[in-house]
């Protein structure tokens, strides 16, 4: 529910392919391939349906989500197929560290290479209430040192661009005014009608016949606008994929839980942070949530963390259990190794509407089941909450406490909300 | 109304969407308010047929009725003075429904329900408000409350809740937050350690809101009641600001305890999404602690973390009380609105007897049961539509041989021609371009006595002669002498003992194979050999046989004699050739209908008319 990234690959064939129903003239070679450690392996049929490839000079990079890529030595350049060959085979499959993340590299993006000299700067964002073309002459890898060199210029929302006076606000494109113009113009209406984000391209160049070719691109979609779009990326039969960064693997039980979030109205997200940790949430609420989490990095137990997570706008008792059971099976399935108590913090405020008794007859009823598996992982539980039925689903948690010998301590609204987190850790 | 409020207490919203517990959740608040008039006018159901229906509500222990409307034109035509309207549409359609409430001219604040609006959608909604002068209140909220005025939609849960947060009745405090979860926590918070909410408002969690914090917070600024200001910010976004710009330029000049969350994404990995849409930071200036650092800077009340919070609103609300500033609120008891049967019911309270005794079904499981059989045992099992009419007819599981003479029975009467009234009428109503039902039940509507009557008529009369002990020879003489009829189930029109009917054959076949015993089968052909004698064609007939048959299958099943009169008594037998010559009488209404054959109409010829 936010602004997603795409594939290099996927955000240059797609606005390829949208930009020339505002910019005609745009024409773009079209020569654009990925390769895989799976294709690598087919090397002769991957050159095969990209038969460019034996023709053209070529450029590969990864596409993997992160920046940088030249000064990681990353990036091919004027290449025969031969050494692409080479190049793929040596960089995929390796392991790489991007920040402090590690991951392994899996995706070349292979283009035709431009032969170009000068390297242009563009880029659209958005605030609430315009939309922003950047621009500038000196795009590439210098563009942040270069910063106060890129012209800013503010398209307030609902402008039509088409009669929009750019030129006036972009002096001295010399002799490359009537194609820039059209391009810049064409790529906002491309931006704008498919709910973009987010979208940069550096740098772009423009060959000596006045082509422009993009070189490098990152783009964002806002991803709630899917439903807008069922003829482009949102085709429900054919979406759009919007990639997790490289280093991150979605595992299975957040997956669990992204498929039952994508079936209910209500929401429930999931992240594990830290398999080992000794303190795991189960939060209702998506304020609530970040406030625990504060609380217990705040504490100093950051790194005992097992997982940010919510649940919130009542979701039904079934999937309120399952989400418990998942969690539990987390935080039970390796006892501390030094045998150390864990901590499972039931928190949240006081609801609205999600009613206190129908969810936590879910949560109880995961209890209930896995009680065997939470003693013998030593695991405590706090609870916190308010909300309809309170009293009710309180007690449950009490009662369930009491059958099962599982240590469950149960708070009510008049101790602070986040308290039950200082109760919880200074009892260590 | 002061231009710096939203709502007060004669504030009415148009609901849209049918969203019927929120609704009665606004007028419990109202009735606990003391409210003079309901704060909902109308209510917008686009799915609705009729252009105006009514929804039916509780005010207090009263019903009143509040008028749906199919379209908001309507509705603000018929409520002008109804200024807000809170949208409960899907995140699909809340786009243009925002739309047309922001371009009438009579609705000022639109309150946008649903989670997950395209950005692009939510800013467009911004630049009407902009232009028009209207406000919006989410996308993505509960929404928000004026204590003992106004309260949108779920704000707030319970009237359990409203009570113990005293919201109704306003106190000094003006609040704001991003998160409507965290909104309802901290109205009982405040309410803990000041003098309670005088107005609340989540303003949603995603990246464009339609009003930002700052812009309620100008609105509390310039109301007199409110005496300080608490607001909850996150992580993401550079709306807090806004905040630290109105505190240094003085347009804030009212205490502010602010906290913003967040402030744990530091140590966590990079790119996780916190609950909010809006909540990632996207620089070092979005993050909590900046802007944490920057509001302290500007001179508001920060507290270390959150769990201080609840400490330094109290101190802030002390001080304004020792410098005279809090004038002391009128304390009331609020009236108490009556439970809900349905919620009184779950709790034990009440009883109340039930009008229906059911004894063959269940619909309220999983599975719908036939006397306690599942129907996906009856699919799975593939069970007969003879042992499907023993669950709900008898409430027994009947043996094989009992299920197969039911289903023999279902098709011998299935059909007898056209020209007999069962048929003739069905045929007749379809061609006078009625419906199937119509044209079905007008041929149903003939079975009684003379038609289909003959298999119930000698079920009894041959029942009633075993019982009575006739023989054979005193039962004919009965039927003659006392009830001066033909007995029921003898006799065929072409049929005789040389040319027998094969449809009797059969199902004699069959009793004598499987039934252990057979009374009045027996005791009926010993009846037959009588009339035959007297004129060949008084045969047992199909009717007859059926009836009396029946009345064997009965003998051979696990029902006591009591049990067996309750069958006939029932009607089951009439049932057996209603069920069966419906497939028949359908048959014909399709065929008529097929040919879109036209009104049938007797001819002159056939009717002889007399002066």
């Amino acid at each position: 529910m936010a602004q997603k990234n795409i594939y290099e690959y996927d955000a240059k064939k797609f606005v390829a392919s949208q930009l020339p129903n505002y910019f005609p003239e745009f024409n773009y070679h079209g020569k654009l391939a990925v390769i895989t450690p799976e294709k690598l392996a087919n090397f002769d049929r991957f050159v095969a349906e990209n038969p460019w490839l034996k023709t053209d000079k070529l450029v590969a990079k990864p596409d993997q989500l992160f920046g940088k890529r030249g000064k990681a030595n990353l990036i091919l350049l004027d290449a025969n197929l031969e050494q692409l060959k080479k190049f793929a085979e040596e960089k995929l499959d390796q392991e790489l560290k991007i920040g402090n993340i590690k991951g392994v590299l899996n995706r070349l993006l292979i283009e035709p290479y431009i032969p170009h000299e000068t390297e242009y700067y563009m880029s659209i964002t958005s605030n609430r209430y315009n939309d922003l073309i950047h621009f500038s002459f000196e795009g590439g890898i210098f563009v942040e040192e270069n910063w106060d060199k890129v012209i800013h210029i503010p398209i307030p929302f609902g402008t039509n661009i088409e009669s929009f006076d750019l030129e006036t606000k972009l002096p001295n494109l010399g002799k490359f005014n009537d194609v820039l113009i059209p391009f810049i113009k064409g790529l906002f209406q491309v931006y704008c009608a498919q709910d973009f984000a987010f979208l940069e391209i550096n740098p772009f160049a423009i060959t000596e016949d006045k082509k422009i070719v993009p070189l490098d691109l990152k783009a964002r979609l806002d991803d709630t606008a899917a439903f807008l779009h069922i003829d482009t990326w949102g085709n429900p039969h054919n979406p759009i994929e919007f990639p997790i960064g490289i280093g991150q693997k979605m595992a299975k039980e957040e997956g669990l839980i992204k498929d039952l979030d994508e079936k209910t109205g209500a929401s429930l997200k999931f992240q594990i942070l830290n398999r080992d940790g000794r303190i795991w949430t189960m939060v209702a609420g998506g304020g609530a949530s970040v406030v625990y989490t504060d609380t217990i990095v705040d504490l100093g137990y950051g790194d005992e963390l097992g997982n940010y997570g919510e649940y919130s706008g009542n979701p039904s008792r079934e999937h309120t259990e399952i989400y418990a059971q998942n969690i539990i099976d987390l935080i039970s399935t390796n006892p501390d190794p030094q045998g150390r108590e864990k901590y499972l913090i039931i928190g949240g405020g006081i609801a609205n509407f999600t009613d206190v008794k129908a969810t936590f007859t879910g949560i109880v009823s995961a209890i209930r089941k896995s009680a065997y598996k939470l003693k013998n992982a030593n695991v405590k539980i706090f609870v916190r909450r308010g909300g309809p039925n309170e009293k009710q689903g309180l007690e449950l948690m009490k009662q369930v406490g009491k059958e099962t010998g599982v240590p469950i301590e149960v708070y009510d609204r008049y101790t602070h909300m986040t308290r039950v987190v200082s109760i919880a850790l200074n009892k260590n | 109304m002061e231009s710096y409020k939203l709502f007060d207490k004669n504030t009415q919203a148009i609901i849209y969407g049918f969203q019927t517990r929120p609704v009665q959740r606004m007028l419990d608040f109202d009735f606990v308010c003391k409210r003079k008039k309901p704060s909902v006018a109308a209510i917008i159901r686009p799915t609705q047929t009729a252009a105006i229906g009514y929804h039916k509500v509780f005010w207090g222990n009263k019903e009143i009725v509040i008028p749906i409307y199919k379209t908001l034109a309507l509705a603000t035509k018929k409520h002008p003075k109804a200024d807000m309207m809170i949208n409960f549409s899907s995140f699909r359609s809340s786009y243009p429904t925002s739309k047309e409430a922001l371009e009438s001219d009579t609705i000022r604040t639109v309150v946008i329900i649903a989670e997950g609006i395209p950005e692009r959608l939510s800013r467009d909604l911004i630049r009407i408000a902009r232009e028009r002068g209207k406000f919006i209140i989410g996308p993505a909220t509960v929404g928000g409350i004026v204590a003992g005025n106004f309260k949108i939609g779920n704000t707030a849960g319970t009237l359990e809740n409203i009570i113990l947060s005293k919201l109704y009745r306003p106190g000094s405090v003006g609040f704001v937050s991003k998160s409507g979860g965290m909104s309802n926590e901290m109205n009982f918070m405040i309410s803990q350690c000041t003098n309670g909410i005088y107005e609340g408002i989540a303003i949603g969690g995603d990246r464009y809101p339609g009003s930002r914090l700052i812009d309620h917070l100008l609105r509390y600024e310039a109301n007199p009641e409110i005496k300080m200001l608490v607001v909850l910010g996150e992580i993401g976004g550079t709306d807090e600001y806004a905040i630290v710009e109105a505190m240094k330029n003085g347009s804030i000049k009212k205490p502010l305890v602010i906290w913003v969350t967040g402030t744990a994404a530091k140590i966590l990995p990079q790119g996780l999404q916190f609950g909010h849409a809006g909540a990632m930071a996207g620089s070092e200036k979005e993050t909590a602690d900046a802007k944490n650092q920057a509001l302290r800077e500007a001179g508001a009340i920060v507290p270390d973390s959150y769990e201080d919070l609840d400490k330094k609103i109290k101190e802030t609300f002390e001080k304004l009380k020792k410098e005279g500033k809090i004038v002391p609120i009128d304390e009331f008891e609020p009236p108490k609105v009556p439970m809900d049967y349905s919620e009184a019911q779950r709790l034990g309270l009440v009883r109340r007897p039930t009008s229906v005794i059911v004894t063959i079904s269940d619909d309220r499981g999983d599975v719908p049961t036939f006397a306690g059989v599942g129907l996906d045992k009856i699919i799975k099992e593939n069970k007969s539509i003879g042992y499907v009419i023993g669950l709900l007819w008898f409430k027994r599981e009947l043996p094989e041989f009992a299920q197969q003479f039911i289903e023999i029975v279902i098709k011998l009467t299935a059909d007898h021609g056209p020209a007999v009234s069962g048929a003739h009428n069905a045929i007749i109503t379809a061609r006078a371009g009625k419906d199937l039902m119509s044209s079905l039940a007008s041929g149903i509507l003939t079975i009684g006595p003379r038609f289909g009557g003959a298999i119930s008529n000698a079920a009894k009369y041959f029942r009633e002669a075993l019982q009575k002990r006739m023989t054979p020879l005193e039962f004919i003489n009965y039927m003659k002498n006392t009830v001066q009829i033909n007995i029921p189930g003898i006799g065929h029109r072409i049929k005789s003992v040389q040319n027998p009917d094969v449809r009797v054959q059969l199902l004699k076949e069959f009793v004598f194979k499987n039934f252990s015993k057979h009374p009045h089968l027996d005791y009926a052909l010993n009846v037959e050999k009588i009339t035959t004698s007297k004129r060949n064609n008084l045969i047992l007939n199909v009717d007859g046989c059926i009836g009396i048959c029946f009345l064997d299958l009965l003998e051979n099943l696990d029902f006591t004699s009591e049990e067996i009169e309750d069958v006939i008594y029932s009607e089951a037998l009439n049932g057996l050739f209603v069920l069966g010559r419906s497939i028949g009488m359908m048959g014909h209404v399709f065929d008529q209908k097929r040919q879109r054959a036209g009104l049938f109409r007797e001819p002159w010829d056939q009717i002889l008319f007399i002066d």
